[in-house]
């Protein structure tokens, strides 16, 4: 089985993202990727301008809904698609850096906006083998 | 949805008697098959919203309620602020006053057949649609507030619309008491380029025809007759309310505790109507109200240019612009007495019946048109407000049918381009920047719209006054 990665599950409005990985930081990474192909097909964004975000949440849940939000704002106010993500966790939540293109609207068919991450199943958790899983439903 | 929890009162009228710490019964509006296939989530989240301090009456759900976050979509629930009620984002929902409007055109279709392709490509040529457009129009920090507090009516006065259009608006097109000042400067940078953009997902413009009259005598008040053509627009706040909506989830989501409300779910997050946060969210809310009623004001005026390009005579006259997901202040009638409520309708349109104050005089004797979205490849709805209907669900109705099967799901079934050619073969045009997004919107995605508005009116909340079919679609 993979070491992370990311899935969409049913949701009957909107569209449940999760995600996992050895680390919080790559469970983010996977989460994001997550976010962008409820837009797009993740592997169709060229990663040639990064972008820097910084977010601070209270908890990692908090942390997830918070990071899911501050790419929906860089790519509603940049125009932008994001394919590739890199997170460090900090003391007051997390520094990030997102790569992506402008929007090709011809080339990636941009399916729907995301609104914005809601607090529906909201759950971010360790497991027993030390891993990490995240899950959120996002807002179309 | 396990209807054995439910004591029914007719076959369209279910009520969930108040258990554990529900403060009133939930109502819910369905008949039987409808509530089987309600998710049970819908019940818990009635139940939950009843829970809610300073609810009165009911906690209702709508024919079309499904899982929402918080409150179910198609929930409504009022709040009486001398109880301590509250006030509640989720209760409202991201797409701040998401909402339709319809427009007489003055030409049939007859008329528009002939112009069909032209028709369609004008409109998608001038109406910016789907993720990346933006809007020609480009606010400074002055205009954004003027626009935040005068909605369509700021639209208008900027050359966005006809005064006649306001009274045809809930609340004049200018809803009281907006705060631009409440409005973060984030969710302002997100709207600056938006204004006049429809948006994605299930946001749409149609034209369409009228296929059916029900009740000729409402028709006739709402200068509707069969062939003849009409526009609807169907979109929100944008950007705007979107972060109005993320912003203050979280921020209730966290303090609600610090009120001394229990919140059996984080989505209920919500702040008493009489503390600073809750005044705070009423007049930023009010503002999304301003900036979706000058969006579908804008977006009208681009599509009268549109349509008059190609049909120089169309008039083009507005017939009602309805929200439904808002919270607003009201005068209900209750236990004898006449109280002021904030009533959350989300995914619930307004639906007041005739002889109602707030309607404006021409609609006054006949009640409130109600617009019901169906598919780009099936059918829509034009109800009234019933007599009676704010004694019921204070003045609700439906907003939609929802869908039966997941984006996901959807896009496995269905290609965009042959969804497109079949329904081309069907005399429906469609346009979209997205063909992935066309395949996501198919109309079998969706529940069919008829069951739902057939339960509306069994259930006295609105009737049925015509069915309009799509000619052309642009979506987002």
């Amino acid at each position: 089985m993979a070491q992370s990665g990311w899935s969409h599950y049913e949701h009957q409005a909107d569209v449940g993202i999760r995600a996992f990985g050895p680390t919080l930081e790559e469970t983010l990474v996977q989460a994001a990727l997550g976010l962008t192909a409820v837009i797009t097909e993740p592997e169709a964004v060229v990663p040639q301008d990064p972008v820097p975000i910084e977010v601070s949440a209270p908890d990692p849940e908090f942390l997830l809904v918070e990071w899911l939000d501050a790419l929906v704002y860089e790519m509603a106010t940049r125009s932008m698609l994001f394919g590739a993500f890199e997170v460090s966790l900090t003391e007051e939540g997390l520094a990030a850096t997102a790569w992506g293109e402008p929007v090709d609207r011809a080339r990636h068919q941009p399916a729907v906006e995301v609104k914005g991450a809601t607090l529906t199943d909201l759950r971010v958790a360790r497991t027993e083998a030390g891993t990490w899983t995240a899950q959120c439903v996002v807002d179309v | 949805m396990d209807i054995d929890r439910l004591h029914k009162v007719d076959d369209f009228q279910w009520v969930l008697e108040p258990e554990r710490a529900m403060r009133v019964p939930g109502v819910l509006y369905a008949d039987e098959a409808l509530l089987e296939g309600m998710d049970d989530r819908v019940l818990e989240q009635v139940a939950n919203v009843a829970a809610l301090p300073g609810i009165v009456k009911a906690s209702y759900a709508m024919p079309d309620a499904h899982w929402g976050y918080g409150f179910p979509i198609g929930g409504v629930a009022a709040f009486d602020p001398d109880a301590g009620g509250v006030v509640s984002a989720g209760g409202v929902g991201f797409d701040i006053s998401c909402g339709v409007r319809t427009l007489r055109t003055g030409v049939t279709e007859e008329d528009i057949r002939p112009h069909q392709k032209a028709l369609a490509d004008m409109l998608f040529h001038r109406i910016p649609a789907g993720l990346g457009s933006h809007g020609k129009i480009h606010l400074s920090p002055g205009q954004m507030d003027d626009m935040l507090a005068g909605g369509a009516r700021w639209a208008v006065q900027e050359g966005y619309g006809e005064p006649e259009d306001l009274e045809r608006i809930e609340e004049y097109g200018c809803m009281p008491g907006a705060d631009p000042g409440q409005v973060s400067a984030r969710a302002k940078e997100r709207q600056k380029d938006e204004m006049g953009t429809l948006g994605s997902g299930n946001h749409y413009l149609e034209v369409q025809k009228v296929a059916a009259v029900y009740d000729p005598d409402t028709a006739s008040a709402f200068g509707l007759r069969e062939g003849d053509v009409v526009m609807t627009i169907h979109c929100g706040s944008r950007g705007l309310g979107h972060q109005i909506g993320t912003e203050t989830l979280k921020s209730m989501a966290r303090s609600a505790p610090g009120h001394g409300i229990e919140l059996p779910d984080r989505e209920l997050a919500c702040a008493p109507l009489r503390s600073p946060e809750g005044q705070a969210y009423l007049g930023a809310m009010r503002a999304g109200i301003n900036c979706a009623l000058a969006n579908r004001e804008i977006i009208t005026h681009l599509a009268r240019q549109g349509f008059q390009d190609i049909f120089p005579e169309a008039t083009l006259e507005l017939l009602y612009d309805v929200s439904h997901n808002t919270c607003k202040e009201e005068e209900h009638r209750l236990d004898g007495e006449t109280r002021r409520l904030f009533v959350h309708r989300k995914g619930a349109t307004r639906a007041f019946g005739p002889g109602n104050p707030n309607l404006p005089r021409p609609l006054r004797p006949v009640g409130q048109p109600v617009l019901i979205g169906g598919t780009m490849g099936t059918a829509s709805y034009i109800l009234v407000g019933e007599e009676g209907n704010e004694t019921r669900s204070f003045g609700s109705s439906c907003h939609g049918a929802g869908r039966r099967m997941s984006r996901n799901q959807a896009k496995k079934q269905w290609r965009g381009d042959q969804v497109v050619r079949e329904l081309a073969h069907r005399g429906i045009l469609i346009r979209s920047p997205s063909m992935r997004g066309v395949a996501e919107e198919a109309p079998g995605a969706y529940k069919a719209v008829e069951e739902v508005v057939e339960a509306a009116e069994s259930a006295g909340l609105s009737r049925r006054v015509a069915r309009v079919e799509p000619l052309v679609t642009i979506k987002g």
